[in-house]
């Protein structure tokens, strides 16, 4: 709304003349403004400056007081893929994430679908059960989950994190849901009068225009699992061959005996660096995603 | 689905609306079992990741079970000795609250500020944004991992501190500077909660602050009867979630607890870092001690949805919606 009245009110004050006085007080007010935001970002920045220097030192020279790296040890990068399996931890963690993702997107789908644009007995009652699952703390239902996967053999492997995902997850049908409202319902209709199903409908028509929500949904389900830290923990963390990143970072430390700050940083870096990537990539869906989520949810 | 009886009529027109009603009929029932069709990934999850855990959690809530032999009942044993006899009980209790009231006020707080920050810069808008909201990205294990690096006693913050004067505290050595670490984690990941502010403070309508600054009100009267009311659901919002993720703080404070020592205990030092889910954790996963974790996890629960309906209740009072709809 204001977005729209901005221009007009700053054309409407040009016009008039504008007293010297007012002019400095202004140009003030933006260096103050623009420097309160500098301070702001180097704050928020200096975490990060921190770690990249660090992943680019020495050990010692990591433990002294130097800031800057001297010499610069690229190295270290390679020596975080020969002293410990990092390969196999990323695979692990795209094997879940991939995989995760995946199972969302197949499941909550026709899920959302029936929510939205199927008339049926009970779908509001249905739809208040997803959106309760959805307020439902996780530790509700751990101990027994561990249980059943204990039964099944599936601890120390990632089974138990991938196969549930193929069976609906609350926010991502929530969210679909809430697109597929917005799409015409004469379009469904127009399909139906040509003789399609409720399926090829889902596929041809609605699958093609929720492109954008399906790649929001997609992406967060990604982002999530790739940092999941509690999950995998949980039910591969006394298999080291099943770790993910982030169990495997948990654990650095205490792999490489005595706390190597150099080395962890650079395999810090090295975990977060896909989705800094994914992030600049997709801006616009999470800025937009985080909105839609906050606002309307 | 009112069926509209109409005057009688010949009988072949009958037969053809008895003929047409039955289809109705029939196509409901067939759109009845499209729908559970396309449902049924959630039905089956549903069943088998909700309903029966949450049942069997509450039954071995009443149990002591530990996996390899089978639950023994033994009644409100474990609820008695949660309240009564768990020394750490309280510990993760007061810890929890801590956190929750301590982080979430700072961290809307925090979040309106540099939100109302960004919506004073013009050029650079989109640079600033970026740069807030990348500390969201970072998995809270990197962030974690980050910070116990940056706040080590001989680390890059305690160097800054000193180089301006300021106290060095030995942070997530110190057991009384722990939990301020957390928060300097969790104001450094503010970015989410401050796009949501920005949206919200942009929408603000530009006329509510006109008819301020004509009737003379100064910014802070601005900020507190025009700014504050109208962002007051998103406000709301953010303290319910807030609220709900600091009853599950648990990543970040495992991760610092055991950094450089596995054999530390969860929540070293001195059970300074021992949050609600760090205790469920311990008796369930590390003691296999299942009945008291599943009693744990049904008060944890419970308590949060009470807090969650107080919330609610409160925010009649103080959340404004516009136009009187909600």
């Amino acid at each position: 709304m204001s977005a729209v009245e901005f221009p007009a009110a700053t054309a409407a004050g040009a016009r008039r003349p504008v007293e010297p006085s007012v002019r400095r007080r202004r140009t003030l007010l933006v260096i103050a403004n623009h420097s309160v935001a500098i301070v702001l970002s180097i704050a928020f920045l200096v975490p990060f400056v921190f770690i990249i220097a660090t992943s680019l030192m020495t050990n010692q020279q990591a433990l002294s007081p130097n800031i800057w790296p001297h010499p610069f040890v690229w190295s270290n990068y390679k020596t975080v893929f020969e002293s410990f399996p990092f390969v196999r931890y990323t695979l692990n963690t795209v094997t879940y994430a991939g995989l995760a993702t995946l199972g969302v997107l197949l499941s909550c789908t026709p899920v959302a679908y029936a929510l939205s644009r199927l008339r049926w007995r009970g779908r509001q009652f249905a739809f208040m059960l997803v959106l309760s699952t959805l307020m439902l703390p996780p530790q509700v239902t751990i101990v027994p989950l561990y249980v059943i996967f204990v039964r099944l053999h599936w601890i120390g492997s990632l089974k138990p994190l991938i196969v549930p995902m193929f069976f609906g997850d609350a926010f991502s049908i929530f969210l679909l849901r809430q697109f597929f409202m917005t799409i015409p319902e004469e379009l469904s209709d127009a399909a139906r009068v040509d003789g399609a199903g409720e399926l090829q409908i889902l596929r041809k028509v609605i699958v093609p225009l929720a492109k954008p929500a399906l790649a929001a949904v997609g992406l967060f389900q990604f982002l999530y699992s790739w940092n999941d830290f509690f999950s995998p923990l949980l039910y591969a963390g006394n298999n080291p061959d099943a770790w993910t990143l982030a169990v495997a970072l948990q654990q650095f430390t205490n792999l490489s005996r005595g706390v190597l700050w150099n080395l962890q940083m650079a395999a810090s870096l090295l975990f977060i660096l896909p989705v800094i990537v994914i992030f600049f990539f997709a801006q616009k869906v999470f800025v937009e995603g985080v909105t839609l989520t906050g606002v309307k949810g | 689905m009112a069926t509209v009886v109409e005057r009688p009529t010949t009988a072949s027109e009958q037969a053809a609306q008895a003929e047409r009603r039955r289809r109705r009929r029939r196509s409901a029932w067939r759109r009845q079992w499209v729908a559970l069709a396309f449902m049924s990934p959630w039905i089956i999850g549903f069943s088998a990741f909700y309903v029966y855990p949450m049942i069997s959690s509450l039954y071995f809530s009443f149990t002591r079970y530990d996996i390899l032999s089978q639950p023994k009942w033994v009644g409100f044993n474990n609820y008695r000795f949660m309240f009564t006899s768990d020394p750490l009980f309280w510990v993760a209790v007061r810890n929890t609250l801590w956190i929750i009231a301590v982080m979430v006020p700072l961290q809307v707080i925090f979040a309106i500020f540099t939100a109302s920050v960004l919506t004073r810069v013009r050029r650079g808008l989109p640079f600033y944004r970026t740069v807030f909201f990348l500390p969201t990205m970072v998995p809270l294990v990197a962030a974690a991992l980050g910070f116990i690096y940056l706040l080590n006693p001989a680390g890059p913050i305690n160097r800054i501190l000193g180089f301006l004067h300021l106290p060095q505290p030995l942070w997530f050595v110190d057991p009384s500077w722990t939990k301020p670490g957390l928060v300097l984690i969790a104001l450094w990941g503010i970015g989410q909660t401050m796009i949501i502010f920005l949206a919200a403070l942009l929408d603000v309508p530009r006329q509510l602050y006109e008819a301020a600054d004509i009737e003379g009100a100064n910014p802070w009267q601005k900020f507190r009867h025009v700014t504050l009311p109208m962002i007051s659901p998103v406000i709301f919002f953010s303290v319910l979630i807030g609220m709900i993720q600091g009853f599950q703080y648990f990543t970040q404070a495992f991760v610092i607890s055991k950094a450089g020592d596995r054999t530390h205990e969860v929540g070293y030092p001195q059970d300074s870092l021992l949050f609600y889910t760090s205790r469920l954790y311990q008796q369930g996963f590390e003691g296999f001690h299942m009945g008291y974790a599943a009693a744990l996890s049904w008060v944890l629960f419970l308590v949060i949805m009470v807090f969650t309906v107080i919330l609610i209740r409160s925010s009649r009072r103080w959340v404004h919606y516009q136009g009187g709809f909600r």
